[in-house]
């Protein structure tokens, strides 16, 4: 679990390991008493860091839910309307419909790892250097 | 009409072995969720495991909560009998999921606690707001109970061949005893483990199947497809969209509605959403949707193998013949291909799924009630979490209760369009306002308010106005008719509706949105500080 021990944005971690004896870093402590309170979340969402972090994670999931809408859409209104068109054989029995509906699948677990790779190259690092900054200990 | 059930009843094994393989998957279940729950008594335990799970084993969860008997033993049937329409089916259930991934998981992860409410109310006047939550959830899951537990009627008949009503009403309820013991005994983390036992035995079992079946046809899906549609009464139709929903313009128009309200309702499932809390933070909420995509996309395309399968080996007549019509496809086809025993398997993994689909649907109802309802509108929020647990257990006996009851009362009815209903309530009245609430700073109590009445109000009336209720042979009321809205499926109404009432509620309310709340919960949602 993680914890909330301290709230400036750009303030030192009390938590943070000490030097000990012979510069050997003791394993961090429980922060002191009393509680420091919440974290300043106003301060938070105006920081640089967090608006850049919100600006590049809409730019990659709105557009992208609004392509797999509309992918998703275009394809039950061929399927509803343009009967003939899907009915095409591709290959033996195969038809344009069949191919269309495997591509609804691959087209979804395309999405999905595009998003995870995304999320953990792009938004993970980004929150991480919040999370640490709010004084946040993993 | 006796001949084509006595004909089904004789060819679908021995009843004996089906009952014999379920018992030892209800034996195996309580034991393991005896074993896994040694404490129950805090809130967090009870509703969300302690948030202990994996990614990797909340994503198979999630597949064992969301593959309902709707799923295994609709679409294959759908598919068998009317081909490519139902094939339409395990594409909006499987495309729905990017909405959760992009959208929804991990935002909802951050933000909330144990419900839906926690979300929408995180920055709202929380009476109001919460008492609409728990409106919405308790109706969705109620909608989506009936029809599970309606559908275990129509298995019964088939399985274990029980014919009587008197039998398959003791049948409903021995099912709903077991469902409650796994909520009471086991809480969320036992349930959690009924869904991944059920979604691993689900999955293995319709991959085998589908390698068997392609095997047989040489690896070759035109030969597949060929024989599916030489043995099916709407012969090459079967390869085509149409078979089922292309007769008119009415019917093609419900098409898409039903399309819409699959892709945009699975987002909104309360059940779904709650599994979400079982985790620690939103990274391992975001693998659960992955694991869950890539378990769900094997599944749907075993679905279409399996389907045209059955048209092809066992064929359309003698489904449509038999006691479960659609339903008994898969059962039918694993006869054909495995004998008494992989029947015996299919039918205990049919029962299990409805089992453990009910299961979450209870857990969740009795959270939002205990939590929502009972903690922070009877007790604003001063309630003493063992109270409020006991409160959720008792719930949740109800809600089992209930379930039993309307699963006796609608056994045998036409309740197939109740899940597809569910979805529509949950696309129009939770996906919107919790899209709402996640992404647009303005949004409001009134806005909150508005959106999910609006949508589930919506709902309500153009269903109890559609063919489903009255005017048509297939109607709950075939005798009358006062139907007024041609569509079986309200979404492509409804989903708008709730949208732009979310948005008038926000823009004529004057009230402004906490700024302190809206930034703590902007923060909160994308980075998990202060969870």
């Amino acid at each position: 679990m993680t914890q909330v021990v301290h709230s400036p944005i750009a303030g030192r971690s009390p938590g943070r390991p000490e030097p000990g004896f012979g510069g050997i870093t003791r394993p961090p402590r429980p922060a002191p008493t009393p509680d420091p309170g919440p974290p300043d979340f106003a301060a938070i969402r105006n920081s640089p860091e967090f608006t850049a972090l919100r600006r590049r994670l809409r730019r990659f999931v709105f557009p992208v839910s609004a392509l797999f809408f509309l992918w998703y859409l275009t394809y039950v209104l061929l399927a509803a309307y343009a009967r003939d068109f899907m009915s095409e054989r591709l290959f033996g029995s195969v038809t344009v419909g069949l191919a269309f509906g495997l591509g609804q699948f691959v087209s979804t677990l395309a999405i999905t790892f595009a998003y995870v790779r995304f999320a953990r190259n792009t938004i993970d690092p980004r929150v991480a250097r919040i999370r640490a900054k709010a004084g946040i200990r993993e | 009409m006796t001949p084509p059930q006595t004909v089904a009843a004789e060819s679908l094994g021995s009843p004996a072995l089906n009952i014999t393989v379920f018992g030892l998957f209800v034996a195996i279940t309580l034991y393991v969720v005896y074993r896994v729950s040694h404490r129950n008594t805090s809130t967090s335990d009870y509703y969300a495991a302690g948030s202990a799970f994996t990614g990797s084993q909340n994503g198979v969860a999630i597949t064992g909560d969301y593959l309902s008997a709707a799923s295994f033993l609709g679409i294959a049937g759908a598919i068998a009998v009317h081909g490519y329409d139902g094939f339409l089916y395990s594409i909006g259930f499987l495309v729905a999921w990017l909405v959760a991934l992009l959208l929804v998981a991990e935002l909802v992860r951050n933000t909330g606690r144990f419900t839906m409410g926690d979300v929408l109310a995180y920055r709202m006047r929380q009476r109001p707001v919460r008492a609409a939550a728990a409106t919405s959830t308790l109706v969705i899951s109620f909608f989506y109970m009936l029809a599970q537990m309606a559908g275990a009627g129509g298995l019964v008949a088939l399985l274990l061949d029980v014919q009587g009503k008197g039998g398959q009403a003791l049948v409903i309820s021995v099912v709903g005893l077991i469902m409650i013991t796994y909520v009471l005994v086991g809480g969320m983390k036992g349930t959690t483990w009924v869904q991944i036992i059920k979604a691993s035995i689900l999955v293995l079992c319709v991959v085998l199947m589908t390698v068997f079946l392609l095997g047989k046809f040489g690896f070759s899906i035109s030969a597949l497809l060929d024989e599916a549609a030489a043995n099916n009464a709407q012969g090459q139709d079967v390869l085509e969209p149409g078979a089922q929903y292309g007769k008119t313009a009415i019917t093609r128009l419900d098409f898409i509605s039903l399309s819409l309200a699959l892709i945009l309702g699975a987002a909104g499932l309360p059940h779904v959403l709650m599994r979400f809390y079982t985790v620690p933070n939103a990274l391992q909420a975001r693998r659960s949707v992955v694991w869950a995509v890539v378990a769900m996309a094997v599944f749907y395309l075993s679905t279409l193998v399996i389907g045209y399968g059955a048209s092809a080996l066992v064929g359309s007549d003698k489904i449509l013949a038999s006691s479960g019509k659609e339903n008994s496809a898969a059962p039918l086809l694993a006869f054909e291909i495995g004998g008494t025993v992989l029947l015996g398997v299919v039918a205990a993994v049919a029962f299990a799924t409805i089992l453990a689909v009910v299961a979450g649907l209870t857990i969740t109802a009795s959270a939002s009630f205990a939590h929502d309802v009972y903690a922070s509108i009877i007790r604003r929020g001063r309630a003493e979490p063992a109270t409020e647990v006991r409160v959720a257990r008792r719930t949740a006996v109800v809600i089992g209760m209930l379930a039993i009851v309307g699963g006796i009362l609608a056994n045998g009815q036409n309740v197939a369009f109740l899940v597809a209903l569910a979805f529509a309530f949950a696309a129009s009245a939770n996906l919107s306002t919790l899209l709402y609430s996640l992404f647009w700073r303005r949004f409001n109590t009134r806005g909150v308010l508005w959106g999910m009445y609006g949508g589930l109000g919506s709902c309500l009336l153009l269903v109890s106005v559609s063919p489903v209720v009255s005017g048509a042979p297939t109607s709950i009321f075939s005798g009358v008719d006062f139907h007024l809205f041609p569509l079986s499926n309200p979404g492509i109404v409804s989903i708008p509706v709730s949208f732009l009432a979310g948005y008038l509620g926000t823009v004529f309310s004057r009230e402004q949105a906490d700024p302190a709340k809206q930034a703590e919960m902007e923060v909160r949602s994308l980075t998990g500080i202060g969870t």
